[in-house]
């Protein structure tokens, strides 16, 4: 393969080079070489990223066990998934809940934060001991959290409010219906700051000065003026990406409900999208009905992403 | 460097002389706010130096007082009393990761090259293609990626836990936006001298995206190590067993164990955080060209 693309490639030179002198026009073998610099990449995308949602798409409606060939059957997954699937729409409200308040309000923490410490002195320190947190692994982290919210009277946090005289008895942060999506809203907003701070901090690294003091002899005052009218328009592309890489984390949340209340959650009190997925795909193996959960979560993902690509994009 | 000395030169020409009282409460604030966030890592160090007693102890306390290494012994012995010395699973894990981290830096930089600087056909569908990809939630495709990967004859194998990891749209992304920045006159000066694309891309591709690859390097290496779930589904015999597997299924031991799994977790966590601190700065340099357009 290696010798076919160099014989290909002396064989290209002298005909890119005339390329350069005209412009615009590629040639066969120019296109050849990129072709094969990109199939490796091209190839397993394809395989593991568009071939799945497609076949997710595909057995969303049929009937599928794994055992026997998938049968057909039209939309009737989704029917049974809106009209007579009331956890469904339990698993649909919860997830709407925790993403609408995990995402923007993650979302907005980190950027502020990133805003904060740009122009403070030793950010670099205070960058990583506020990103490592969300490097950590789930597992390794869920033990922390097991600690802190431990619903006896060991837990950290049962441990400081009954020092501090506001409860009596621990509460059981882990086992009451109530408590249970707010103390993982809580737990997904401190992780998940990661990587859209790491984007902001460096979109604010990298904006045009020269905006900025043009800015201030135009008569911007504070800071927040600076923000509004001069930082977050340069910054729409990064601002974009960040809200990108939060809504499939948000949406798509299990993981964290799991590993802290356990699985299925009491009373189904986290019960999430996600969760219901895992439930009929690897429980009960009804696959084509899993697709089905699959392809709806996808398309809210989507929606939710071009949502944001259309506030975020300038349009002229 | 010159950004650096930018900044600086702006700080001069705003009221610098202006050290307030707010700004100093501002450092105590944010370093309050750091220290609570940074402190689930703080737990997880100062934790598994814990001798039992203090573990076991009420009221609970946050600091170590007499730091010892028990745990990591009895992390050796509760894990190994299975079948499987852990030295395995660590090594499970460091193969696999390793050889995932070098598979996609290399598949992703070659690729986003191709798109960014050579004449791909079809490159603006392909990256909105690439683009929708990253709003894709994992769990959406673990059915069909398991009957892929079960296809392929790769259950029980590493590749199950490396092949599906080598494309990702995110490291993709990433490698795209940054290989924009390579100056076009570079390259074709380059092909005018002769050079093959192969040379160009080893000799002046490759090393121009080192931040980039730096980048790739800490959230490959970082997702790899950290996945519970690729092994969960894939493997099923013990002796392939990654650390996340291994320690999990430790954590079911009750008291006596709670002391090897605080061991665990903190070799678990140091490593990402450690290439994650190694590469910091070229990470920041790489995430300032992500934006998307």
């Amino acid at each position: 393969m290696a010798t076919a693309t160099i014989a290909k490639d002396t064989s290209k030179k002298r005909v890119k080079a005339k390329k350069v002198k005209g412009g615009g026009v590629s040639s066969t073998s120019a296109v050849i070489t990129a072709v094969i610099f990109f199939i490796p990449f091209f190839v397993l995308f394809c395989i593991f990223t568009i071939g799945p949602v497609a076949t997710s798409l595909y057995y969303s409606l049929t009937n599928y066990d794994l055992i026997q060939t998938p049968e057909f059957v039209g939309l009737s997954n989704y029917q049974g998934l809106f009209l007579d699937d009331e956890l469904f729409m339990t698993a649909f409200k919860n997830t709407l809940y925790f993403a609408l308040i995990s995402g923007p309000v993650g979302y907005l923490m980190s950027f502020v934060m990133a805003w904060i410490l740009n122009d403070m002195k030793g950010r670099t320190a205070f960058a990583l001991a506020f990103y490592a947190p969300s490097i950590a692994s789930g597992t390794a982290m869920s033990v922390v959290w097991g600690y802190f919210f431990s619903p006896d009277r060991y837990g950290l946090i049962n441990n400081v409010l009954t020092n501090l005289g506001i409860i009596s008895s621990p509460i059981l942060w882990t086992q009451d219906p109530k408590t249970i999506l707010p103390c993982c809203i809580f737990i997904q907003i401190w992780m998940s700051m990661g990587t859209g701070f790491l984007v902001f901090m460096a979109g604010l690294q990298n904006q045009n000065r020269e905006l900025i003091e043009a800015g201030s002899l135009d008569g911007i005052k504070s800071r927040f003026q600076e923000l509004f009218y001069i930082t977050l328009p340069q910054m729409k592309p990064q601002l974009l990406f960040g809200a990108i890489n939060t809504i499939s984390g948000s949406f798509g949340v299990f993981g964290v409900i799991t590993s802290f209340a356990g699985f299925p959650t009491p009373n189904y009190a986290g019960h999430t999208m996600a969760a219901h997925l895992y439930d009929f795909a690897f429980v009960k193996f009804e696959m084509g009905y899993a697709s089905a959960i699959a392809v709806i979560l996808f398309a809210i993902t989507f929606a939710a992403g071009k949502l944001c690509m259309w506030m975020l994009t300038d349009k002229d | 460097m010159a950004m650096v000395r930018k900044g600086l030169h702006i700080k001069m020409g705003k009221s610098y002389l202006q050290i307030s009282t707010s700004r100093v409460l501002l450092y105590i604030f944010i370093t309050a706010l750091v220290c609570f966030t940074a402190m689930p890592l703080i737990y997880v160090v100062v934790t598994a130096f814990k001798p039992i007693d203090e573990l076991l102890k009420f009221p609970p306390q946050f600091f170590v007082r007499k730091p010892t290494m028990q745990n990591f012994n009895d992390l050796i012995v509760a894990v190994g009393s299975t079948s499987v010395p852990f030295l395995r699973n660590i090594a499970n894990s460091v193969f696999t990761t390793v050889v995932t981290v070098f598979l996609a830096v290399f598949v992703s930089s070659l690729g986003a090259y191709s798109m960014a600087k050579m004449d791909l056909p079809l490159k603006k569908q392909i990256f909105s293609v690439i683009v929708a990809a990253l709003m894709f939630p994992g769990e959406v495709t673990t059915i069909p990626n398991y009957l892929i990967v079960d296809g392929l004859g790769m259950i029980n194998t590493y590749w199950a836990l490396i092949i599906p990891k080598v494309a990702g749209a995110f490291n993709f992304f990433l490698m795209k936006q940054f290989c924009e920045q390579i100056p076009t006159s570079l390259l074709e000066a380059a092909r005018i001298d002769g050079a093959t694309e192969l040379k160009i891309f080893t000799r002046i591709v490759f090393p121009f995206l080192s931040p980039a690859w730096a980048t790739l390097i800490v959230f490959t290496f970082t997702s790899c190590w950290n996945d519970s779930s690729g092994p969960l589904i894939y493997i099923t015999n013990e002796a392939m067993r990654t650390l996340p597997i291994a320690i999990s299924s430790i954590s079911t031991g009750g008291l006596a164990r709670q002391g090897a799994m605080t061991a665990g977790t903190l070799i678990m966590t140091a490593p990402t955080i450690i290439i994650y601190t190694l590469m910091q700065r070229r990470v920041i340099e790489t995430m300032a060209h992500t934006g998307i357009k």
